[in-house]
């Protein structure tokens, strides 16, 4: 690991001011620590923000919830509250990792991950991501776990979160703290496609820091589901949360959202798929005409087409789950 | 160089260490404590399990600053005879032994949030954490063997 200097921040207002260029944010460290070991990160300094205060869970006067960033993927999963009233994204965040890294992994942190793309890991290889310019060896090479929706000539990575999948089915808010004051994003902004920039992977500056997720009450049945290669420990082929709310049992879609991920450059709504259904009568044959409309825009690669069908069976079942559980 | 203080099997240390110093080098090269071993060395395999704060964490990912003002438990720590490693012993739930450390702080943080759980719930709870000489079976009839006595009341404990 190449050398670089810590400081441990005590508040927002220092981290940001620490966080020069060629710094980086250090939440748990569970993949930045990692990019760093394989040569893939190189920041000059490391700004500790684990002990800014951000690492509570609070109710909302609306019944929604704001997590903090420095909370933990353990806590939040364990959080009742999350259990109870966003089972999709408790689920979520078990299907990530394992325990020893959610006891680490931060919530701020888990959303700014890198790719898990085998070249962009691999410094002796070309990678747009890593290295603008340089070319992509996936479009080409090994892709199997890569991108289908909203790729680009120069890189077809897929965003690795879990979590991140069901915070955008959530119409979560980001909560960022940078060198010009506060804002909000919502979650739909906040990962780009990779276009002609895959270097970038979300919309945020130098010097942004994350400090909390803002949740909005859901109050519908919800679920995330994830298909890998093996049992545990494996990054999502496909993953979706979704949630349902129909009128009267088996009556006419009220509400509906709908989120895949490892299908792109970042979390996928499924928009297209939600208009459908909306006011539509909930049955099977409509998810599989929904899930159909969204993946009309698929862009397969050579090695990847099985995402297709397996995106739309993993729609179809889900929400037919949902409907009647 | 940062300084650190941190708590180690009981032990009080104050250090000061280069900040891409990692967990595992740390306690194995400064503090001498060789039980935890590196596997892996890539965040997979689980064997460099310890507990910080009581949580069970992978010390070849995690650097040392990270550990200061923290108490950290490495399978050295654990008193003599502690329920878990006396029922890895008496199941057979070691070949090699490589993965036994880690596979036994894991364990004993599983138990922590589920203190009886189910084959499946121990084979999941163990994901982190691999055997390569696939010895599973055995692992996991020793955590339910562990979970059993853990249970039990102190006084009948001492009984026994």
């Amino acid at each position: 690991m190449r050398p670089f200097t810590y400081a441990r921040a005590a508040t927002e207002d220092e981290a940001v001011a620490a966080c020069t260029d060629g710094a980086a944010y250090l939440g748990g460290g569970t993949n930045l620590v990692d990019l760093m070991r394989l040569g893939v990160a190189e920041p000059a300094r490391l700004v500790d923000v684990a002990h800014l205060g951000h690492d509570r869970i609070e109710r909302r006067a609306d019944g929604g919830l704001r997590i903090g960033a420095a909370v933990t993927n353990g806590d939040l999963a364990a959080d009742r509250t999350v259990r109870a009233e966003f089972p999709l994204l408790a689920q979520a965040v078990l299907a990530g990792a394992s325990g020893q890294i959610r006891n680490l992994a931060t919530v701020g942190g888990n959303l700014l991950q890198r790719t898990r793309c085998a070249y962009f890991q691999d410094v002796t290889k070309p990678c747009n991501k890593r290295e603008p310019g340089s070319g992509c060896p996936a479009r080409e090479g090994e892709h199997r776990n890569l991108a289908i929706l909203g790729h680009s000539a120069g890189c077809v990575a897929t965003h690795p979160s879990d979590m991140a999948v069901a915070l955008a089915a959530l119409d979560a808010e980001v909560r960022v703290r940078g060198r010009e004051g506060t804002r909000t994003i919502p979650f739909g902004d906040l990962h780009r496609l990779p276009g002609t920039a895959p270097e970038r992977d979300t919309c945020l500056e130098p010097g942004d820091l994350i400090t909390a997720v803002e949740v909005p009450p859901l109050r519908m049945p919800s679920r995330f589901r994830k298909a890998r290669e093996r049992a545990s420990f494996a990054f999502a082929l496909v993953s979706i949360a979704a949630a349902l709310r129909t009128d009267v049992p088996g009556g006419t879609v009220t509400d509906v959202r709908i989120a895949l991920g490892g299908v792109a450059h970042r979390p996928w709504r499924a928009r297209r798929a939600e208009e459908r259904l909306r006011g539509a009568r909930a049955s099977g044959e409509a998810f599989l005409r929904a899930a159909e409309a969204e993946l009309e825009a698929a862009e397969p690669l050579r090695d990847n087409g099985y995402k297709v069908p397996l995106a739309r069976n993993l729609i179809v079942r889900t929400l037919s789950g949902l409907v009647a559980p | 160089m940062p300084r650190i203080r941190v708590e180690v099997d009981g032990s009080s240390y104050e250090d000061d260490v280069e900040p891409r110093l990692l967990l595992v080098h740390y306690l194995r090269d400064r503090l001498g404590k060789v039980g935890t071993p590196v596997g892996c060395d890539t965040t997979n395999c689980g064997a460099c399990t310890v507990l910080m704060d009581g949580l069970s964490v992978k010390s070849c990912s995690v650097l040392a600053v990270q550990a200061d003002g923290r108490e950290v438990t490495t399978v050295e720590g654990l008193r003599a005879g502690h329920p878990m490693q006396r029922a890895f012993h008496e199941e057979h739930a070691l070949q090699c032994g490589y993965c036994t450390p880690g596979m036994i702080m894991a364990s004993i943080d599983l138990l922590r949030e589920n203190a009886d759980p189910s084959e499946d719930e121990i084979r999941d709870g163990l994901e982190g954490n691999l055997c390569r000489c696939t010895g599973y079976q055995n692992i996991v009839r020793a955590v339910r063997r562990a979970a059993t006595e853990m249970r039990r009341p102190a006084s009948e404990e001492v009984t026994s």
